[in-house]
């Protein structure tokens, strides 16, 4: 193909995928009258679209609450991970390869079948609008085990073999001397994790009513469907943008690991 | 290492799988045989929800609604996906930037993208349609037209998770062997003739895990919908999951939205199923 034609076709992709994130950042920053421009620059200037949107919901507690439970739950993930996969990668023990079938097993069920019971299990456990219900069900995830495992079973064995001749337990061979060794997994399962808890939105929407336990996607989805945008779309879309922010900040910052990490696991959501 | 090590590593996930996979699973299907609003005790009904189901004609429009998405969704998006992959898949300047700005979409929550979405598809000032009046033709109803409504759901969330498919097209391209090519280029093969003999053999296996993962991932639609139509119009964009929503947490009929539950993830279950026979067929 035409190198020229080439170029002009990735352009005009790359344009209709970028705009549209420009013009919702710049309409957020218009008048109302201004919204409905084709514009790249804000028309009529001004910030108070976001300031009307922190008058109408807690957007900075719904950050606070987001910020929470994403980090300490990707934490819990790579720990959790990590452990079990490395006992399926390195132990031998009666019952590895029924674990292991579980695993893949879990992967495959629609989670539409276990929705209402995991609903109805909260509701038992008390933990409905806690943030024990944001973080227990996601604080260990098949996919993150497979990736440990995979991992751990491309190191070699001696390497385990001195850890224990040195008296290291299990544990601190885990931690301090194989983690170590597959740090590009260890990425690769924090972006997905983190990516994955901080967009989601269905499951919040489900456990938790109280607006001061509210993760950010869920406010500004009941925001946006609710009244209480009355109708000013600017400042809908402010609230978009504010949701946006810290996850596009981390992409530019890891944008090859981001891509990196999709690509490896062929998976998404 | 004391025998009941392995046993310890492991037991996160044993309690975990115990609480949130194997009771939910066997509590789903307990609960399709009864009648339960979370207050009051569970009734015993049999399979009058089952029953109740195969007559409920707004769940049946639910998943036609839901297969319609995916009936638009995951052609158009392999073939986006492919186009954007090939003419990335040569050493070209930029293509760092091509493929980040592809990538953009992906990392947005689906809130984010709905919410921008909704105001370029708004009828009055959205810019899709101020593009069309600009060269003279009507207006169109994106999202309040019942026949085209959930296509243009299907077009948004192509645009949302083309991206992720443009990279996992990009691995499989890049594993053709280049001798292939040559060869072909020997034998005077024109581009589409190399695109359709070499490339799409041997990317079978890309495209297959790209329809299996964009189906299951299209069979939870939510977000997208309840943000932009609420279902509506005339509830053709009302998705399978939305539905099973409603009937738990709006009409709190818990037993039967399990068994709704239960039945669509039959139906995703045979799709899937059918999808690897066929594809295992033309392999």
């Amino acid at each position: 193909m035409n190198p020229f034609i080439r170029y002009a076709l990735l352009t005009l992709a790359a344009l209709s995928f970028i705009y549209p994130f420009i013009w919702m950042v710049s309409a957020s920053l218009s008048s109302e009258s201004g919204l409905s421009e084709l514009t790249l620059l804000p028309v009529g200037f001004t910030w108070s679209n976001y300031a009307t949107v922190f008058t109408k919901i807690p957007l900075d507690r719904a950050f606070v609450n987001s910020a929470f439970v994403a980090v300490l739950t990707t934490g819990l993930v790579l720990v959790s991970g990590a452990m079990v996969g490395y006992a399926l990668a390195r132990l031998d023990f009666r019952g590895r390869n029924g674990i292991f079938y579980l695993i893949i097993f879990t992967m495959t069920l629609p989670f539409q079948i276990t929705l209402i019971p995991n609903y109805i299990t909260m509701v038992r456990f008390g933990w409905v609008d806690t943030y024990l219900a944001l973080i227990v069900p996601f604080a260990l995830n098949s996919l993150s085990i497979l990736l440990f495992r995979q991992a751990f079973q491309s190191l070699p064995q001696a390497l385990i073999d001195a850890a224990r001749m040195d008296g290291g337990n299990e544990l601190r061979i885990i931690f301090q001397i194989l983690v170590p060794n597959i740090l590009p997994t260890v990425l690769t399962i924090t972006i997905l994790t983190f990516m994955g808890l901080w967009n989601e939105a269905l499951w919040p929407l489900i456990v938790i009513r109280d607006e001061s336990t509210m993760t950010m996607p869920q406010l500004v989805t009941l925001f946006s469907v609710g009244g209480r945008a009355e109708g000013q779309l600017g400042v809908k879309i402010a609230a978009a943008v504010l949701l946006a922010i810290p996850i596009v900040v981390l992409y530019l910052f890891f944008q090859k690991h981001f891509i990196r990490s999709m690509a490896s696991s062929g998976l998404k959501d | 290492m004391k025998k009941w090590m392995p046993y310890l590593l492991v037991s996160p996930y044993i309690l975990h799988f115990a609480v949130f996979v194997a009771f939910p699973v066997v509590f789903s299907v307990i609960l399709t045989f009864h009648s339960w609003n979370i207050i009051s005790p569970m009734r015993y009904v049999g399979l009058a929800n089952y029953e109740h189901v195969l007559k409920d004609r707004l769940f049946w429009q639910a998943v036609w609604n839901t297969l319609r998405f995916l009936l638009v969704h995951i052609p158009l998006q392999i073939v986006l996906a492919l186009l954007l992959a090939e003419l990335l898949n040569r050493t070209i300047t930029g293509a760092a930037f091509f493929r980040a700005a592809f990538f953009l979409p992906v990392i947005v929550s689906g809130v984010v993208v709905t919410i921008l979405w909704q105001q370029l598809l708004s009828f009055n000032s959205g810019i899709l349609n101020r593009m069309l009046t600009a060269i003279a033709l009507p207006r169109v109803a994106w999202l309040d037209d019942p026949a085209i409504a959930m296509y243009s759901i299907a077009a948004m969330a192509t645009w949302k998770n083309v991206g992720l498919y443009v990279i996992l097209f990009l691995v499989g391209l890049q594993s053709v062997p280049m001798q292939y090519y040559e060869a072909a280029d020997i034998e005077g093969a024109s581009s589409w003739q190399k695109f359709r003999y070499i490339t799409l053999p041997m990317i079978n296996p890309t495209i297959f895990t790209v329809v299996v993962l964009s189906t299951i991932s299209g069979f939870s639609l939510f977000v997208e919908p309840y943000i932009m139509t609420q279902g509506g119009p005339m509830n053709t964009t009302l998705s399978a999951v939305m539905y099973i929503y409603r009937q738990a947490f709006q009409y709190y009929h818990m037993g039967y939205s399990a068994t709704l539950g239960f039945c669509f993830a039959l139906i995703i279950l045979f799709v899937v199923i059918i999808q690897r026979r066929y594809v295992e067929q033309e392999l």
